[in-house]
């Protein structure tokens, strides 16, 4: 943003400079180009900050994944796109590159459902301040939970003998409890959920903030015209929040996809690989197996999916 | 912004302020990964030292033994990275990427083939030579190819937890000596009922290291071993094969706690310490924790069960907190000298008291007069017995550890059977070692 405000502000027409500078003593001259070049050395730390810290990683992670035993070996050697070709046909990948795909769909999906759900409900006129303010403050605790504190409540929630089991089998009326984070069935069900638990405020709160932002005109003109609570839902509620809605759902894709510490601290991709995502793949490869240049290969090919969403992101805002 | 910028001036005054922060911040970033500072001009050398262990002593009492070397060395001063085991292994695995290991550095012997193989960590051999170093007073060296990387400084064991109360409660009078009275001392814990389960098998894949403390320690117990003598994997063989449908039959018979897929090594030792469980193998470094969370708790170490007909040695599993050296570092002599100090009879039974464990230098003592009495008890299993971890030294060992387990659960779940389990492990092994 910024850049594009000082390009606007800050050079003046080519053809006025030109006669400017033409007509101006030598002094003004010295100005002009100062003025120019100001910006840029405005810019400078930002950018001299975003190429050591950005470009320079993600080139070099970039290169690993051309060439073979990065790291462990003095001499690695070109590999062209054998390290591509192992990641792709690895039946680990995919499998993760599909419990990512559940993963995030389930939760973009969840947060926006629950987020709306909520929001609605704090933004409803038949519950006083007071009580909103109580349930506000309820409703974004699980957001300010560290990821670590929401693994280790949840791990023990979740245990076969933890709080969930005991519930179920004594009040719930089931006879026994279930291994939720261990048993293949629901282990990739159980963290979504941990997840879904541990992002709605946010959307909840974003939501909120649209909803506050919506002016009561649109909904007195609507029940004027006889729309009914559902039809002002759909055709006054959804349309105002859509550009909330759909930026969110593309960051939230963005910031699941990157979903790493939750996964490692509750089933660490487990059990039989069931909840392995390609965050865990590639710091498996990485950390555990040190193939740094498969998981280089990894990594280039989760950034290439999150730039596709991200130049939807982009294009979004410029809309906007 | 237009504030004292009415002339040329003021706007080149502005220009060159930008500029110079811009210069500050390359020069900071770049300062970050500068190399100086590790010697001053008065010839102080300043080590670093990044180890996971200092967190797990009492406060302060590893800097206290820092502050003694420097006394000994006053030219050498020690500055000490410490941080959680996990997140010391990350740092040294970026570190031996980038060549910036620290000078010393604590290892685990499941990394040392790996960052030897990178030439991340220097050959010891070498700088014992030149420090006139008499390597007979170590208890063990980890070597590659003939060549020490790693010299262990505490050893930490895995007996067998045994919960004495559970135990005689289930009508079982004694702790199990081999592998059919443990499953049956396990079955009549089991069978106390409520949560109540006769063994704990942590398997998360995070953190495969219950492939080495849980499961190959039955198979090392009974002296037997998962590589054949040429060091290639034997993973086929009838040891490895009669631990792996032992550990099955346990798990057939539900006596192992539910959740074992993922359950981690903490979990592990809070169901021990909560009486969950009846049994389990365990670092004795976890008896004060344990008692500390549970004063009441009655339980004793034992030796792991062996096969029922095994009269030998028993192999008790073990885990180190190692040393090494960067093969990058300045000051290999002056780090070594750290090394040495570490291992002298008295620090190191020093440090060993202060860990719980067992020295690395076999003419040192740990003090066990202030200790749980448990402690001799396991001192006396260990000397009895013979340590075995023969995942020290494998290259990938933790990727060695996950495959294995990936196939122990699937063999556990029905999935496949042992046999195919232990021939998809020994594929998935054979390449790497």
């Amino acid at each position: 943003m910024e850049p594009a405000k000082l390009e606007h502000a800050a050079p003046p027409p080519a053809a006025a400079v030109a006669s400017e500078t033409h007509a101006a003593p030598p002094g003004r001259t010295r100005r002009f180009s100062a003025r120019r070049i100001a910006p840029y050395g405005y810019l400078s730390p930002t950018l001299l900050l975003i190429f050591v810290l950005m470009i320079i990683p993600i080139a070099m992670v970039v290169s690993y994944s051309f060439k073979d035993n990065v790291i462990v070996e003095q001499n690695p050697v070109f590999a062209g796109l054998a390290n591509y070709t192992t990641v792709l046909t690895d039946p680990d990948f995919l499998a993760a590159l599909k419990n990512t795909f559940i993963f995030i769909t389930v939760s973009t999906v969840a947060h926006l459902v629950l987020g709306m759900a909520f929001a609605m409900m704090l933004n409803t006129p038949l519950l006083g301040g007071v009580t909103k303010a109580i349930f506000r403050i309820i409703y974004i605790l699980p957001w300010l939970f560290t990821v670590a504190v929401i693994a280790v409540i949840w791990r023990l929630m979740l245990d076969p003998s933890g709080v969930v089991n005991y519930l179920l089998t004594t009040v719930g009326g089931m006879k026994e409890g279930v291994n939720w984070l261990s048993d293949p069935a629901t282990a990739l069900w159980a963290l979504t959920f941990i997840n879904v638990w541990a992002g709605f405020p946010f959307f909840m709160i974003s939501i909120l903030a649209g909803l506050q932002g919506i002016s009561a005109d649109l909904y007195e003109a609507a029940s004027v015209d006889g729309a009914s609570p559902v039809q002002q839902f759909r055709n006054v509620t959804l349309p105002q929040l859509k550009p909330i809605l759909i930026s969110m759902a593309v960051l939230d894709i963005i910031w699941t996809s990157q979903q790493f510490a939750l996964i490692w601290m509750t089933t660490g991709g487990g059990p039989l690989n069931v909840t392995e995502m390609l965050s865990t793949y590639t710091y498996k490869q990485a950390f555990s197996s040190y193939e740094f240049a498969t998981a280089s290969a990894a990594a280039v090919i989760v950034l290439l999916l999150t730039m596709v969403l991200a130049f939807f992101y982009v294009r979004l805002q410029k809309e906007r | 912004m237009s504030g004292g910028g009415t002339g040329s001036h003021g706007l080149l005054r502005r220009l060159l302020g930008v500029v110079a922060v811009a210069a500050m911040v390359g020069a900071t970033a770049v300062g970050c990964g500068s190399d100086d500072g590790d010697s001053s001009g008065d010839g102080t050398v300043t080590l670093e030292f990044a180890q996971w262990w200092a967190p797990e002593l009492p406060a302060g009492s590893f800097d206290k033994l820092m502050t003694d070397f420097t006394a000994q060395n006053p030219t050498i001063k020690v500055k000490l990275l410490s941080g959680p085991y996990a997140s010391t292994k990350q740092q040294l695995v970026s570190g031996a990427a980038s060549r910036t290991l620290p000078d010393v550095v604590g290892l685990d012997g499941a990394w040392v083939s790996d960052f030897a193989k990178q030439g991340a960590i220097a050959d010891l051999t070498a700088l014992m030579a030149e420090a006139k170093y008499d390597s007979n007073q170590l208890a063990s060296q980890i070597q590659i190819k003939g060549k020490t990387y790693m010299i262990p400084v505490v050893n930490f064991v895995y007996p067998m937890f045994v919960n004495n109360d559970l135990l005689t409660k289930a009508g079982v009078t004694t702790p199990p000596t081999t592998r059919t009275q443990f499953l049956d001392a396990a079955k009549k814990v089991s069978a106390l009922g409520g949560n109540v389960k006769g063994w704990a098998l942590p398997l998360d894949t995070a953190v495969p290291n219950g492939i080495q403390n849980d499961v190959m320690s039955w198979l090392w117990a009974s002296g037997g071993s998962m590589l054949t003598q040429d060091g290639k994997p034997d993973l086929t063989g009838p040891g490895v094969k009669s631990t792996v449908e032992f550990v099955k039959s346990l798990n057939d018979a539900g006596v192992i706690a539910p959740g074992s897929l993922t359950m981690k090594e903490q979990d592990k030792v809070e169901k021990f310490t909560t009486g969950q469980v009846g049994m389990v193998i365990d670092s004795l470094a976890h008896i004060t924790l344990i008692k500390k969370n549970n004063p009441k708790l009655n339980f004793t170490v034992t030796p792991i069960p062996a096969e029922d007909s095994y009269t030998g040695k028993r192999g008790i599993p073990y885990a180190s907190w190692g040393i090494g050296v960067a093969d990058s570092s300045k000051h290999k002599a002056e780090a070594f000298k750290l090394v040495q100090f570490l291992m002298s009879q008295q620090t190191n039974a020093q440090l060993s008291t202060l860990a719980n464990g067992f020295p690395g230098n076999k003419t040192a003592e740990p003090d066990f007069s202030t200790s749980d009495p448990l402690f001799k008890t396991a001192f006396d299993i260990y000397q009895a017995g013979q340590p075995a971890n023969e995942f020290v030294g494998l290259p990938k060992a933790e990727d060695l550890m996950r495959s294995f387990d990936e196939q122990l659960q699937l063999a556990l779940t029905g999935k496949q059977s042992v046999d195919d389990a232990l021939t998809k492990a020994q594929e998935a092994w054979a390449p790497l070692i």
